[in-house]
């Protein structure tokens, strides 16, 4: 018996914790997805939670500092560490992804104030929504620059 | 050359640390104290040695070497010295390094202690500590040197640790620079805390390990390590908050915490650390849950080993994962290889741990202590699968799902409720035996006052129900808190015939343990209600506006005067600074600086709040944008964060509390016998 009420109670809690990951997991769950992936699934994610990671392309930016609409292109990147390692690194398959003009790009639409590490080449994982239109409604916008921390030293350094 | 002897005496350290290995594995099976006490004095030897290495790296960083790649990467001429020593911990090889010397520092340290009662547990200490570092001194050497330096040959500049054939050295003539988010007071600090809080859990786990191999599983090991896991728990905690202090004011986002990966990382041996220590007094009042505190150190260890390499490896995407490499696979197998041998060691000793009592009362204190344990756990298996949840659904469904902070928030938040109920009944539980009776009596006068103060709260302040569950819960542990530690000055007071303010002090004194957590309690009570503030009642609003122009929001009036940009050459920065005019309900309270800093060696913005804080809330104002040529209009981002300085105050008191509970008394050995004796007296009173 005594060792009955201690199994029944860590089963309840045990049972909890399951409920608490599941439902959690359930309604905030998001999509992570490449530009390619994004293409390919057409129509049925519109207005599914989504994260789309891309190289920023700089020409794009552009900011409204009247409403802090921040508005910019990315362009497709790998999704597979491997992959981007026989690109040469993240750093090198950003450069690419921005050069190349076949590959697929997606306008993102952020209101907020402008991010300080958003710049050509950088990668942004966008958290939020895409319209009928294909435009990317950002809540969240990450953005890493590989460049900047560490890499390879650039053939004209000095 | 400096370089050189800088990677020859990292490599002499490598070997040094093997040599402890094996020195201390075969005296003890040749039953050579000679030989154990050569290992011994190996594993002194290596803090000198990396301290050797670690300073010819400060010397090169120092004095701008950018022919090494590190010191190119992560220095430039434009940086203070101050900034260049600290690059050290500024990437990924020095990091490493880092973590090294640390350890080192700590085995030194370790091995200088008392041995006389605790001879067997030395040789396999020195293996533990001497293995761990083997492995990180091994990442230096052989994959990450920070010595590596740059040469020309036909395939262009790469680093190299030795210079190959038909190349000469190429020596830049800047070097990159520290990325200017780091180059902040907090993050300068931030890294050693949290890397400090890491090393020093290598200590109880060496411990541990020592208590399983020799067979001595009673609860000595504990009792030597109890200081050494506070402390650690100390730099750890210390080390998360400053890096929620560095988000708060570098990331300009309003927040402290956003369930980045990285930070979850560091967090998750915090998460088994706090069970532990809260598990191990179990151990040593009941002679219970063995096995289970054996796990949580082992866990810990592991989650240390994984957080340090989460936060420079660039595995997963985030602010902090600044490096990739190919260390990966190492890591993994390390960790692997510990987890597997450890649990097996504890398989092997299952029948010596044994608890030596059993728990019969749902509401004794021991089994209020395992459902905090419990609680515990399941905060972490909700951040573990977070993080390898995309991984699990990638490998099953083909397609990548992440969870982001909202899931965090909801999956965690019950959890912490939870945690923060148990708070408030614990400390008036009896250990072996309690009822709903004598719980009930305890507990019915300070239910009553806190559901009285969340009426309160309700009528005067808001409606939110989890802000009223939050301050409801928080009330309950502040008035059972204060209580309990009025009511053992009061009694003191009466038996000693002690004025009250000294009865505390002793009472604090004699029984640090007991009311340094009672003062760690009320401090994360504080910290909620900072937390409770910011998340629930953040208020922000963003405008454009010209001189003059002002913007209202939550009883502040923030009006805009100018904006001045100006570049200070010598520091490689622009500065662009706004003045803002702040009132209140009409009443003037001073000027606000919001800036934006342009790093030229980086290409990088930097902005950076302009915050005026008070205990009821911060006014932080973000400079959005501005207009450069008439220089007379800007955009401002404004957010008001409640209470959030009650999180910062409530971490300091975190720190003296935790001070007090770990502050070593005069004769160790000797207080804890005389604790145990009068402990059999009390115990069945306390």
């Amino acid at each position: 018996m005594k060792i009955n009420k201690f199994v029944i109670g860590g089963m309840l809690i045990l049972g909890a914790v399951v409920f608490l990951i599941w439902s959690a997991t359930a309604s905030t769950s998001e999509y992570f997805l490449t530009i390619d992936e994004l293409n390919a699934k057409g129509s049925s994610i519109v207005d599914k939670n989504l994260r789309v990671s891309g190289a920023v392309i700089g020409d794009t930016i552009q900011y409204d500092a009247e409403s802090l609409t921040l508005t910019f292109e990315v362009a497709h990147v790998s999704g597979d560490n491997a992959q981007l390692e026989t690109e040469g690194g993240l750093a090198e398959a950003l450069h690419q992804a921005v050069l190349d003009p076949s590959r697929s790009r997606m306008t993102v639409v952020y209101v907020g104030p402008m991010p300080d590490l958003l710049r050509h080449e950088a990668q942004a994982i966008v958290t939020g929504h895409i319209d009928a239109e294909g435009i990317f409604h950002a809540d969240e916008l990450l953005l890493k620059c590989p460049t900047k921390y560490e890499e390879a030293v650039p053939e004209q350094a000095g | 050359m400096i370089a050189d002897f800088g990677f020859g005496v990292l490599v002499v350290s490598f070997l040094v640390t093997l040599y402890s290995v094996f020195a201390a594995i075969y005296g003890e099976v040749k039953k050579s104290a000679a030989m154990v006490e050569s290992a011994r004095r190996a594993m002194l030897l290596t803090w000198p040695l990396l301290t050797l290495t670690a300073g010819t790296l400060i010397y090169l960083l120092v004095n701008n070497h950018y022919e090494v790649q590190f010191v190119y990467e992560v220095t430039s001429r434009s940086m203070p010295t101050y900034l260049k020593v600290t690059a050290w911990w500024g990437g990924q090889a020095g990091s490493l390094l880092f973590w090294s010397w640390l350890m080192s520092a700590f085995a030194s340290l370790v091995t200088l202690r008392n041995w006389d009662r605790d001879r067997e547990f030395l040789p396999w200490v020195i293996v533990v500590a001497c293995v761990t570092m083997a492995f990180f001194i091994g990442m230096n050497v052989f994959f990450e040197n920070p010595f590596a330096q740059l040469y020309q040959t036909f395939d262009g500049i790469n680093p190299f640790t030795f210079q190959p054939a038909d190349s000469i050295l190429f020596t830049p003539q800047d070097g990159r620079g520290l990325n200017p988010l780091l180059r902040h007071p907090g993050m300068v600090i931030h890294p050693p805390m949290l890397y400090l809080g890491f090393v020093s859990f290598v200590i109880p786990y060496a411990f541990a390990m020592a208590a399983l191999i020799t067979g001595r599983t009673d609860d000595r090991w504990i009792r030597i390590t109890r200081r050494w896991t506070l402390w650690a728990w100390l730099f750890l905690t210390f080390g998360l908050v400053l890096g929620g202090r560095w988000a708060y004011d570098v990331l300009g986002w309003g927040g402290y915490w956003g369930w980045d990966p990285v930070e979850i990382a560091a967090f998750m041996p915090w998460l088994t650390g706090t069970a532990f220590l809260h598990s191990v007094m179990i151990q040593e009042k009941r002679g219970m849950m063995k096995h289970w505190n054996m796990l949580l150190i082992i866990l810990t260890y592991d989650l240390v080993i994984f957080g340090t390499f989460l936060t420079r490896s660039g595995v997963l995407s985030s602010v902090h994962a600044f490096a990739q490499s190919a260390i990966g696979p190492l890591f993994f197998g390390f960790i692997g290889i510990t987890l597997i041998t450890s649990v097996a060691l504890i398989i092997y000793r299952w029948a010596a741990l044994k608890s030596e009592t059993e728990m019969t009362s749902m509401l004794s204190r021991e089994a209020l202590f395992l459902l905090n344990n419990l609680l515990f756990m399941s905060i972490l298996v909700v951040c573990f699968w977070g993080v390898i949840y995309p991984l699990i659904s990638e490998l099953f469904t083909g397609e990548k799902v992440t969870v982001g902070p909202p899931f965090y928030e909801r999956a965690t938040g019950p959890l912490w409720a939870a945690l923060l109920f148990l708070m408030g009944i614990a400390p008036l539980s009896a250990w072996g035996h309690s009822t709903v009776k004598t719980l009930g009596r305890a507990l019915w006068k300070p239910v009553v006052v806190a559901i009285a103060i969340t009426i309160a709260i309700y009528v005067y302040f808001t409606n939110n129900i989890y802000a009223l569950i939050g301050f409801f819960l928080v009330a309950l542990v502040l008035l059972v808190t204060i209580y309990e530690y009025w009511r053992g000055a009061y009694a003191r007071q009466r038996s000693q015939g002690e004025n009250i303010f000294v009865a505390f002090w002793n009472l604090t004194g004699r029984n640090r343990r007991r009311y340094g957590g009672y003062i760690i309690h009320l401090s994360i009570m504080l910290m909620a209600i900072g937390i409770l503030g910011i998340e629930l009642f953040q208020k922000e609003t963003q405008g454009t506006v010209t001189a003059g122009d002002s913007i209202d929001i939550a009883g502040y009036t923030v009006t805009y005067r100018e904006v001045a940009s100006w570049d200070d050459t010598p520091k490689g920065v622009n500065y662009t600074r706004a003045v803002v005019d702040v009132y209140q309900n009409g009443i003037y309270l001073g000027e606000l600086h919001p800036r934006k800093d342009f790093y030229f060696d980086s290409q990088q913005n930097m902005t950076i709040p302009g915050n005026r804080s008070t205990m009821k809330d911060d006014l932080y104002v973000l400079l959005v944008d501005w207009q450069p040529i008439s220089a007379d209009g800007a955009t401002l981002k404004i957010y008001v964060n409640p209470l959030v300085n009650w999180l910062w105050m409530g971490s300091l008191l975190f720190i003296i509390g935790i001070t007090i509970a770990a502050w070593p008394d005069k004769d160790p050995e000797h207080v804890t016998v005389r604790a145990d004796r009068q402990l059999k007296q009390t115990s069945a009173a306390d």
